[in-house]
């Protein structure tokens, strides 16, 4: 299995055959996770940092869980709390990094290109566990083999993502993987939270989201991100959630058998209808947190194949 | 004295020629041109065929003193600029503290006297400390040399402060300089809106925001009548309202910076901190609009918006880097780019380069007419070199042509006559 990568900074670089490679080996880790005995030891011996500048539960943990299951030794540290506000560049915390010699380094930041500024100056694999608007790579691979696995496929799907598009890196990792993989991508929302000229993405865009989601065979809710909201985007909650929230009604429009997807944290009774959320036969929202983890762990699993086989090779060299 | 450069190909950007001949120089004034016999002089500089065109009038040049003289100082921004070709800094006053007062200017000028070996001109701010609440002693800040007024890259956002300081400095004659861009669409983009911005997930802002603050100054101007300049133009949308303005007699001119001419916006690629500039890189319509813009002389002139950054201020996540590059030495080659892609010829360069800011300062360089100063350059437009930004006389390395192939070589720069560079 080929992964000519040494970090996973986005899906943009990725090739359908390095996400499929991805997916392939997840799936085993699937299987691991539903063992008796969790455990292997790829990851033996490596140091794992998460190095979170924006705070996440659910990631962070997803990252942390993967790791110790593949037998690697984990850290987390909480930035936003420590050196930075100290003034500490992102480049100097680049360089105490190397000094620890860090093998695997997952990395959350505010700011989009951040993690791609990191990769450049550490001399172990990167993660990027979200960076600004810019792409949440593990997230749109979990959503992938999800719906892999519900669909029984991963290309010829009509795909809805609805919602803050605009201020998701969520939308845009998984517009570019599953445009990739050859789905027809539909994106539904207010004007005021599509990001400009997104139409020139290979999507369809819609303003209404009963026609938004006609015939679809997955439906993709994405959080409002309240936090982000510098000013007036929307009206108000009930209006959004009146207008572009998913509740039974809407849903209908949509194939019987499409499933409803959501990267969590939800806003109830914002974005989403909490008895949809709830509703086992449509909502894949839990398998979505469990592939987390095996998405992971494949990831991780492939990075540090790549780094000891560069290490062979730069050990062999300096002998020869 | 007399110095007379022989076997020149003459740019002159008053008579749009480029023509062989020879240039005399009588005790730092230029004194004649011609192509047929040449007068005797004591020196004689002989040009190869190369060209010979009045020196680079830079209007925007930013020097970091007083503040920030570890990212550049007179010495080294007066080395660059003869380096580079320019003849004459017009500086700005965005330093810490502003140049706001009378006492500032002076120390500035006293300085880039002692400091710089080319012409330094100074503007002051428009508004005490950038602020845009209180305009400045413009009267004084006048006598003490200032050539014109500018907020830099802060907005005056108030209107009715801006219409009384545009008012108050029409009375004067001072020509203000200004910024043009809508304030709070602006405000924390790090990008322009479109395809690229919404890919790499970046804050950005329509280039229509540009349109809007030159809309706004427009009418400001038929209220006041002052005498404007927009500092860069750098958008298509931007550009009709200018020509109505101009067409309608306002006292409007406008420039343009070389990024925008030469660079567009997929340049910053993986969030390279060194294409962040203010305002951010358009797309490539808008940079093609813009090369026209100059070929028909709407817009004015070019600058290189020479701004020194060190390495910690651009090495940060891109919506946290600081913007601007350097530019003293890139601006001539990166010009030169339009002339060998075909979109200009040498003279309409220089008009945009040398004549029209010298003019737009009422200044008497910026030709190659008899009683100008010798300000000049000579330069080899099609010398090839691979730029290396560690070479740069700036103590600040921010260019973003590291590694580019580049076109032109100064030879030699002249300041009144005399050599400063080659």
């Amino acid at each position: 299995m080929s992964f000519p990568h040494r970090h996973l900074l986005g899906i943009e670089p990725l090739s359908p055959s390095d996400i499929t490679a991805i997916l392939d080996l997840a799936e085993q880790y699937v299987d691991l996770n539903r063992a008796e005995m969790k455990h292997s030891d790829a990851l033996a011996g490596l140091t794992q940092i998460n190095m979170f500048f924006e705070n996440s539960t659910r990631t962070q943990a997803s990252f942390e869980l993967a790791g110790k299951r593949l037998g690697a030794d984990v850290m987390n540290m909480a930035m936003q709390a420590s050196s930075i506000k100290k003034g500490e560049t992102l480049v100097d915390t680049a360089l105490t990094l190397n000094a620890m010699h860090t093998d695997l380094l997952v990395v959350r930041h505010p700011n989009s290109g951040a993690v791609d500024l990191l990769s450049q100056k550490v001399n172990c694999a990167v993660l990027n566990a979200g960076d600004g608007r810019h792409e949440h790579p593990t997230q749109a691979l979990l959503d992938a083999l999800t719906i892999r696995r519900a669909k029984g496929r991963l290309h010829r799907l009509s795909i809805a993502i609805c919602g803050d598009i605009a201020h998701s890196r969520v939308a845009r990792s998984n517009i570019l993987l599953l445009g990739k993989m050859e789905n027809r991508v539909r994106l539904v929302g207010p004007p005021t939270l599509l990001p400009s000229q997104i139409d020139q993405f290979g999507v369809e865009v819609f303003h209404d989201m009963r026609e938004g989601l006609r015939d679809v065979d997955v439906v993709m809710m994405l959080r409002l991100q309240k936090e982000r909201m510098d000013g007036g985007f929307i009206p108000s909650e009930r209006e959004y959630f009146h207008r572009y929230g998913l509740d039974a009604e809407k849903l209908a429009c949509a194939r019987d058998d499409a499933i409803v997807m959501h990267p969590g944290p939800m806003n109830r009774g914002v974005e989403i209808d909490g008895e949809i959320a709830d509703d086992i036969t449509r909502s894949v929202i839990q398998e979505q947190v469990e592939m987390g983890v095996a998405v992971r762990m494949a990831a991780m699993d492939l990075l540090a194949r790549n780094l000891r086989a560069a290490r062979d090779k730069r050990a062999k060299g300096v002998m020869a | 004295m007399k110095t007379l450069f022989t076997n020149a190909r003459l740019i002159d950007p008053e008579a749009q020629t480029d023509a062989p001949g020879w240039l005399l120089v009588v005790d730092g004034s230029i004194a004649a041109q011609g192509d047929g016999e040449a007068p005797q002089a004591d020196e004689i500089v002989d040009c190869g065929g190369k060209c010979l065109a009045p020196g680079i009038v830079d209007i925007g040049v930013k020097v970091c003193e007083p503040g920030e003289r570890h990212k550049e100082s007179y010495r080294s921004a007066g080395l660059a600029a003869a380096a580079g070709g320019v003849t004459t800094m017009v500086t700005r006053p965005d330093t810490l503290p502003a140049i706001d007062t009378p006492e500032t200017l002076e120390f500035v000028r006293r300085r880039a006297n002692e400091a710089a070996p080319v012409n330094v001109l100074p503007m002051a701010a428009l508004t005490k400390g950038r602020e845009g609440r209180e305009m400045t002693e413009i009267g004084f800040l006048l006598d003490a040399g200032a050539v014109a007024f500018t907020d830099c890259d802060r907005v005056v956002s108030d209107t009715k402060v801006f219409s009384r300081a545009l008012t108050y400095a029409r009375s004067l004659g001072a020509l203000v300089i200004a910024h043009v861009q809508e304030p709070i669409l602006s405000n924390g983009a790090a990008a322009t809106s479109g395809k690229f911005a919404s890919l790499r997930g970046l804050s950005a802002v329509t280039p229509m925001a540009e349109r809007m603050a030159l809309d706004r100054d427009i009418a400001l101007l038929e209220m006041t009548g002052a005498r404007y300049h927009a500092d860069q133009i750098t958008t298509a949308r931007a550009l009709p309202a200018l020509e109505r303005a101009k067409k309608n007699g306002l006292d409007i001119t406008a420039g343009t910076s070389v990024h925008h001419l030469t660079l567009n916006e997929l340049d910053v690629s993986d969030y390279r901190t060194f294409f962040k500039v203010k305002p951010p890189l358009r797309s490539e319509e808008d940079r093609m609009a813009v090369v026209e813009a100059v070929r028909t002389g709407l817009i004015d002139t070019i600058s290189s918006m020479h701004t020194p950054q060190d390495e910690e201020s651009k090495r940060l996540p891109f919506e946290e880097a600081a913007s601007g590059a350097v530019g003293l030495e890139t601006l001539l080659p990166a010009a030169l780019r339009l002339y060998h892609s075909e979109h200009l010829t040498l003279p309409q360069l220089f008009r945009a380069l040398s004549l029209n800011p010298a003019r737009r300062l009422g200044l008497a360089a910026g030709r190659l007419a008899a009683d100008a100063p010798a300000d000049l350059i000579l330069f080899d437009p099609d010398a090839p070199f691979v730029l290396d930004r560690f070479g740069l006389n700036s103590k600040s390395k921010n260019t973003p042509f590291d590694g580019a192939r580049m076109q032109g070589k100064v030879l030699a720069t002249f300041v009144g006559g005399e050599k400063v560079f080659g």
